[in-house]
């Protein structure tokens, strides 16, 4: 059996904010198989990002992570930055949210580029831009060559996403973690991205981690799913089982109050509450100030993930015919 | 409704002490800063000795005590039995109390400036920024003239022509000081008027010199306080140079720089309490609006909310 | 059929870009928002307006409560011509038009309190109303909008995104306006919260019996909440029609792409679906393509889409589009058939 290409076990972050501890992240678990496709979903406060930075050692200087997270077996929490920079870029590659601010607007997008290559791989400034220029091919975009000596502020949202894109390859990594790729987008640029990541993803066999708030994107580009509330997962397994067969009060309650153009109008089922205070999140289930189940252990006792089927797994202590 | 009220009860009962504006949090974070508090206290503490000073001082500022004349450098000296807590100047007059009284002149200086640049600078700049276009083109080019005017030279000439008085130094400081804060104001509205509260505002109906007042100027007064405090220290220095070159306030009133002057005069003569009072108040005054300046920018810093 | 409140006839919006390097009397570029455009809006009815970035679809909503001025054609309002007013008038007006912003913290004054900004439309137009009673009417309207009114000395930053919205519902209604311009109002909320505010809004309309134009890019919200729908694309109307109509027969080009383009949170009906992609990008609106602007990235462009000026033209009842070959379409089947 391999070793998945990335493991994770009870990672905690927390901050440490003058309005009291932040816990983002609490106990969170998963494996990742090399070349697989797995989407985080989860609404503000969930700890979807925060996950994703403590991966990569890019936590905030007064945050603090703690657990495991190994990747091909090595351990790589808390690295110090000289031996984390060999795997940054290199075999975990990165994409924010926001294109506009990931791209340095006084460097031509030639050189950031090429910066990657120079920095990681050693190679030539002629080299790194001939490679930077077909990984601008790879990414459909028209006029590679001569794109490279613009400047981020020339391109549109969605090129530059793309750019950012072909920057995160450019290493070819093995894992690609995208934080919210698209939401700064327009919907028909939407469906550019994803279906040039899904292109990607066949061709170059990087495993993605998709994070994002959009079930609609989750549905059509990921294998597996993980739903997030409060730091803590609450229902994971193939994407099909998640969406198909939710089992959980909140993916269920999420699926509900999303729009859809396929089925007629019908009123929207709304979540009652806001978002948790992450400062004073309950001992137990953090859902369970908004639950419709909530009963007795829920606000004391943190459910654990049990099996529903296979490798569909759920965090709840109301029984699954409950979950309607 | 039944959601939201839980929604709402959640911030009642999570949150039963808070109302507090983003001034009490500045507050908060202001006090934290101990450079800031610090300089804070030095200032009520110069404050209070410019206020306090003339009740308890024995001799006043501008008496001449006939017994140090003549002898100044030993009977001169600062020392508690002769009531020269501070010593005397060459004159032989009271130094604490022309002290007291430099700091006075000095303070209130600095303070009619700040005030003046703050009233007429702000709004001068919100209304040219807020109403843009051929207006504010027009007001920022008068500042801009304004401002290549070499000032000294006017204030010299002004001083010259109606003489030196007290009414002259204010008109004279008034008309520099509110230059520079009419340009950070109308900075700082070209950003607010972005704002969708302000566009909010336009959409509704209110009146433009309303909204001014009501939306605009209250979210300049953080960028407004801390150059403010950074401006108090530059009157004073202006003043002091002017009086250093002998045509601030008129004897026998006398400011920080007309005293630093004559105690730069009595260097040579070995006098150097003369000098080292003045400028050990003007010093650290200084210093403290300087680090109250930081402290306020630290503690309104626009990463609020 | 009852008189529409407001009325949007051939309606330009045109800004000038200084060209970069000239002086400052070069004739500057125009940039061009909204082109032509041509709604209405019925009393109690919800119009929805969706379109991507450079749609003019936000700009559009501007020159409607006139924050924007209107560079052609004409905003009526019963029967008025906005753009004649004087401008007290036309201030005074604000009193039956109100908006409702994409960021709700950004739209509401930080060093004011919730309970002043939702006064300080009524205390505009009544600026004669005793303060105890404006303190009640405040109270009413955050007890309509689901917030408990003694939260009204608090300030925004101390609400979540979706509270900051309903205080600035409670603002935009507290004048009673007939008239609600609705620019993303849930854009920026979590999904979970994004329901509460459109049932709220929902819930009031009825209730207040308001118009509203509801502006956004996300197609399934504008169709959960609207009677009818219009596309805009690079500053035009492409298609107006009922919403189910518009969802199940769309008959512009655009406005079946950006059908197809939205996912569906369903695995199975995902890989059930045809996905043809919209290829291609924005033109820039400083020069947007003669005859249809969609021209460039239509998959049923012919040569005199280039040339043919175009008007929305009704293609059934109440269903109206601006194109020359739409779908289903006999002039489209003679040159496409396989569309």
């Amino acid at each position: 059996m391999t070793t998945p290409l990335l493991q994770i076990d009870d990672l905690s972050v927390k901050f440490s904010t003058p309005d009291g501890t932040v816990s983002a992240v609490n106990g969170l678990s998963f494996d990742l198989d090399a070349g697989e496709t797995l989407a985080i979903v989860g609404e503000s406060g969930s700890g979807k990002t925060q996950l994703a930075f403590a991966t990569l050692g890019l936590l905030a200087r007064n945050g603090r992570a703690e657990g495991s997270v190994r990747f091909e077996g090595r351990e790589i929490l808390n690295l110090p930055d000289e031996k984390l920079n060999a795997i940054r870029a290199e075999k975990i590659s990165m994409i924010f949210q926001d294109p506009m601010t990931s791209l340095n607007p006084f460097m031509r997008v030639g050189d950031q580029m090429a910066e990657v290559l120079q920095l990681h791989k050693g190679m030539s400034k002629r080299r790194a831009l001939d490679e930077s220029a077909k990984m601008l091919d790879a990414v459909r975009i028209p006029d590679a060559k001569s794109r490279l000596r613009m400047y981020p502020h020339e391109f549109s949202g969605g090129m530059r996403q793309r750019i950012m894109i072909a920057m995160s390859l450019l290493c070819k990594p093995k894992l690609l973690i995208a934080d919210e790729p698209t939401t700064a987008l327009d919907v028909t640029v939407q469906a550019q991205i994803m279906a040039l990541m899904a292109d990607i993803q066949r061709d170059f066999g990087a495993a993605i981690i998709l994070i994002t708030h959009d079930l609609g994107i989750v549905a059509g580009a990921c294998e597996r799913t993980l739903v997030m509330y409060g730091g803590r997962v609450m229902e994971t397994g193939s994407t099909d089982e998640v969406f198909e067969n939710p089992t959980h009060p909140y993916t269920l309650g999420l699926l509900k109050a999303v729009p859809r153009l396929d089925v007629p109008q019908r009123d929207l089922q709304i979540i009652p509450g806001d978002p948790p205070d992450l400062t004073a999140l309950p001992p137990g289930c953090p859902f369970t100030a908004r639950c419709p189940l909530a009963h007795e252990p829920c606000p004391k006792i943190m459910p654990k993930l049990e099996t529903v089927t296979g490798t569909h797994l759920r965090a709840c202590h109301a029984d699954m015919e409950d979950v309607t | 409704m039944l959601a939201t009220k839980t929604a709402a009860d959640n911030l009642a009962q999570a949150a039963p002490v808070k109302g507090r504006s983003l001034w009490a949090d500045a507050r908060a974070r202001f006090f934290r800063n101990r450079a800031a508090v610090s300089g804070l206290v030095v200032l009520i503490a110069v404050g209070l000795f410019a206020a306090i000073g003339p009740f308890i001082a024995p001799w006043n500022y501008e008496d001449i005590d006939w017994a140090v004349l003549g002898n100044v450098r030993e009977a001169g000296r600062p020392s508690l039995e002769t009531g020269h807590w501070f010593g005397t100047d060459a004159l032989g007059r009271d130094l604490f109390a022309r002290t007291v009284q430099g700091t006075q002149i000095s303070l209130m200086v600095g303070i009619v400036g700040a005030l003046i640049a703050v009233g007429v600078g702000t709004l001068y700049g919100a209304v040219a920024g807020f109403f843009g276009g051929r207006l504010d083109n027009l007001m920022m080019r008068i500042v801009d003239v304004l401002m290549s005017i070499p000032y000294m030279f006017v204030l010299i000439l002004l001083l010259v022509v109606f003489g030196r008085s007290m009414l002259m130094l204010f008109i004279g400081i008034g008309l520099v000081s509110w230059l520079d804060m009419a340009r950070i104001a109308r900075g700082q509205t070209l950003t607010l008027r972005g704002k969708e509260f302000v566009e909010a505002a336009q959409a509704t109906g209110v009146r433009p010199f309303t909204i001014i007042m009501r939306h605009i100027v209250p979210n300049l007064l953080g960028v407004v306080i801390v150059y403010s405090t950074l401006l108090v220290p530059s009157m004073i220095i202006y003043e002091s140079f002017i009086s250093f070159l002998g045509l601030g306030v008129q004897e026998p009133l006398t400011s920080w720089g007309a005293l630093i002057n004559d105690g730069a005069a009595e260097m040579n003569n070995g006098l150097l309490w003369i000098l080292g009072f003045p400028l050990f108040f003007f010093v650290i005054t200084l210093f403290a609006f300087f680090f109250v300046g930081d402290g306020l920018r630290d503690a309104l810093d626009p990463k609020d909310r | 059929m009852t008189a529409p409140v407001l009325e949007i006839d051939d309606l330009s919006v045109t800004f000038p870009v200084p060209k970069r390097g000239g002086w400052p009397w070069t004739k500057p570029d125009l940039l061009h928002a909204v082109s032509n455009a041509t709604l209405s809006i019925a009393p109690g009815e919800t119009l929805g307006l969706v379109g991507e970035s450079g749609s003019g679809k936000s700009t559009l909503a501007r020159a409607i409560v006139r924050t924007v001025p209107a560079s052609g054609g004409t905003v009526t309002w019963k029967g008025q011509d906005l753009s004649k007013m004087p401008p007290d008038k036309a201030r005074a007006h604000g009193r039956h038009v109100q908006m409702i912003f994409q960021d709700p913290l950004a739209a509401l004054n930080p060093r004011m309190t919730v309970g002043q900004a939702v006064a300080e439309p009524y205390i505009t137009h009544y600026p004669d109303t005793p303060k105890a009673e404006v303190r009640r009417r405040v109270q009413e309207m955050m007890e309509k909008v689901g917030l408990l009114p003694t939260l009204l000395n608090r300030y925004p930053h101390e609400f979540s995104g979706g509270q900051c919205q309903r205080i600035g519902i409670a603002r935009a209604l507290i004048t009673e306006p007939e008239l609600v311009v609705c620019d993303e109002p849930v854009s920026a909320l979590d999904v979970s919260v994004q329901a509460q505010v459109v049932n709220l809004l929902s819930r009031l309309q009825r209730e207040m019996g308001l118009s509203i134009l509801f502006i956004a890019h996300d197609l399934s919200v504008v169709r959960h909440i609207s009677t009818r729908i219009a596309v805009m694309y690079l500053g035009r109307v492409v298609e107006l029609a009922d919403a189910e109509t518009l969802i199940s027969a769309p008959r512009h080009h655009y406005t079946k792409a950006l059908i197809s383009s939205i996912p569906i949170p369903s695995p199975k009906a995902e890989r059930a679906r045809p996905r043809p992609i919209l290829e291609g990008e924005l033109p820039s609106p400083l020069s947007p393509p003669s005859g249809c602007v969609f021209r460039t990235r239509c998959p049923a462009a012919q040569p005199d889409c280039a040339t043919r000026t175009l008007h929305l033209e009704e293609i059934g009842p109440g269903h109206t589009v601006a194109c020359h070959y739409p779908l289903g379409s006999e002039a489209l089947r003679r040159v496409k058939p396989e569309l």
